[in-house]
């Protein structure tokens, strides 16, 4: 099954609001532990194009096929809501770029990464906290904060905690928007550094959205430029930061080496 | 009484609310809506419960009011005498003579039986509600039975205490499916819930929801494998009665720290005392009782 399909396979995919584009007639193939990034500027849809892929939004048109573990690739947006929602909570993870969106401020850090493991079953108090200390060690949070609320992190230890809290289940795709938004410069470094480790010991498969093309080369394989909802050029990251073809992708990379 | 309809709400009213109910028990622990009524009392003071009551007396019935479990605080004296004027109904004190038994925070000890209604009423029916406030979101939750939020809330409850520490209105999955707040029962009663011969009926008059259990359900307590639910209790007996196993309100007697142990449910411990059995302090006076 694996490696026989593109873990992610998106074909037609369009949503308006209104009468204003969202995203129009997007189609890529992700294949696993593969890494795309999705660069545009601001109100070019990206965010509204990861929204759809991750079932937050429902699209007007098109088709989001993954590639299950049980039975091989499915359309995601033909499956039953419950089904879904088990998928966006096993195999997948969302990164929110606002902490605030992706945490439950109210509970504390342990609480925070057992969720989902308690989403799926898991009833044993102790196991539930090891696994917690586990996670929280692996994104450079102390054990001895596992007790603390998230509003008593920095923003940093917040988007950490919030990558632990979705990976915990050991998912097989991950949608970021933005994950380094909003962070310091050199807190950005560390978590760009972190999020690579996590994605190449997991063989993780990732679509992340950013506006930052310093994220993109670190971290994506593979890269797509949108511009007013529409895709306008994709390929190996290398290949199109180096060699732009469309005009504004030249612009977007110009515009970075002068800035 | 005849100023009033019998038991106070117009009959088109209780057949809305009797619908509800019919939809609450053929789901078990599944939040109805309904079109609460302004009652002539505040809310928080049994509104939910004394609809639902309204809506299931007849004049046959014999009506039973606790507050804690006692027939004689304020809040159950003044629901009690309510449909003593509003209907006419017969009351009692006697758990086992009565036909539907409104309750505020216990469940009696006498087991009820099959033909008994009991009324609960219910603060906040939301179970998810602690760490969910979005409406929209728990009914999706229940809708989907996505419960992990609830263990995060009894894993926070240990993290912090060392031991589930919810004492109160401790949740509850029904029949394998809705997770429910038994509204603020202390945990003791939880096992009462399962499988009692009566129907149960719960009524929250400012949220606007009506859930039951009808008889014999299975009711479960949540917990974890390694800290398994406990229906706890002060570990006395009853001062008055002696009963070691009836569930106990702790009483300060002077400023010098002496207190006592006696029963929450006063009908029970007057039947026990009734039948003979004496208390640390109770002895003889109870007896005549
Ligand atoms: N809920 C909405 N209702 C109406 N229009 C929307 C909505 N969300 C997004 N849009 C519009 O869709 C277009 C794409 O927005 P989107 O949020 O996907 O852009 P983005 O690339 O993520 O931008 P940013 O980099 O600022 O986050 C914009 O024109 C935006 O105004
Ligand atoms: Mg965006």
């Amino acid at each position: 099954m694996t490696g026989a399909h593109p873990l992610l396979s998106v074909r037609d995919l369009t949503k308006s609001y209104g009468t204003r584009r969202g995203c129009a007639d997007v189609a890529f193939d992700l294949w696993p532990g593969e890494v795309m990034g999705i660069v545009g500027e601001s109100g070019s849809g990206k965010s509204t194009l990861l929204g759809c892929l991750a079932g937050h939004i429902p699209p007007d048109t098109g088709r989001v096929v993954f590639d299950t573990r049980a039975e091989g690739p499915r359309d995601v947006l033909a499956m039953a809501e419950p089904e879904r929602r088990m998928l966006a909570r096993t195999d997948w993870a969302f990164v929110h770029q606002n902490p605030r969106d992706g945490l439950r401020m109210g509970v504390s850090a342990g609480g925070n990464v057992g969720e989902r493991l308690m989403a799926v079953g898991a009833r044993h108090y102790g196991q539930i906290r090891a696994q917690a200390v586990d996670w929280l060690g692996r994104v450079e949070i102390a054990a001895d904060r596992i007790d603390d609320k998230p509003r008593q992190f920095s923003g940093g230890m917040q988007q950490r905690l919030q990558i632990a809290r979705n990976l915990v289940t050991g998912p097989r795709l991950v949608f970021m928007d933005e994950p380094t938004g909003g962070l310091d410069v050199s807190v950005q470094a560390r978590l760009l550094d972190l999020l690579r480790g996590l994605v190449r010991q997991m063989g993780l498969s990732a679509v992340i959205v950013t506006h930052d093309l310093a994220v993109v080369r670190l971290l994506a394989d593979r890269l797509m430029v949108m511009k007013d909802g529409l895709v306008v050029e994709q390929g190996l990251t290398d290949q199109v930061l180096d060699d732009p073809q469309h005009p504004y992708t030249q612009l977007l990379v110009s515009s970075v080496l002068q800035a | 009484m005849s100023d009033y309809n019998f038991a106070y709400l117009d009959e088109a009213t209780k057949r809305m609310i009797r619908r509800a109910i019919l939809k609450a028990v053929a789901v078990p622990g599944y939040q109805v809506p309904f079109a609460s009524r302004e009652m002539p009392m505040p809310y928080g003071w049994g509104t939910g419960g004394v609809q639902l009551t309204a809506a299931c007396l007849t004049p046959e019935d014999r009506l039973k009011v606790i507050d804690q479990g006692a027939d004689d605080t304020t809040n159950a004296v003044s629901i009690r005498k309510f449909f003593q004027r509003t209907a006419g109904v017969a009351v009692t004190e006697r758990t086992r003579e009565a036909t539907i038994i409104q309750t505020r925070h216990r469940i009696p000890e006498a087991p009820l039986t099959e033909g008994q209604i009991l009324v609960y009423q219910v603060p906040i029916p939301e179970p998810l509600r602690f760490l969910e406030p979005r409406e929209t979101e728990t009914r999706r939750m229940h809708a989907l039975a996505e419960y992990g939020l609830m263990h995060v809330k009894l894993y926070e409850d240990i993290a912090r205490n060392g031991e589930i520490a919810t004492a109160y209105a401790y949740p509850v999955k029904v029949q394998g499916r809705y997770v429910m707040d038994p509204s603020p029962i202390p945990k003791f009663d939880n096992p009462k819930l399962s499988d009692c011969a009566a129907l149960q009926l719960f009524g929250a008059g400012r949220e606007q929801r009506i859930y039951a259990l009808p008889p014999h359900t299975q009711v479960v307590s949540l917990d974890f494998d390694d800290h398994p639910f406990v229906a706890a209790k002060a570990p006395h007996a009853c001062d008055l009665c002696g009963d070691a196993a009836s569930y106990l309100d702790e009483v300060i007697t002077d400023d010098a720290g002496g207190r006592m142990f006696v029963c929450s449910d006063t009908d029970h411990c007057a039947t026990h005392r009734a039948t003979g059995h004496a208390g640390r302090l109770g002895g003889t006076e109870g007896a005549a009782a």
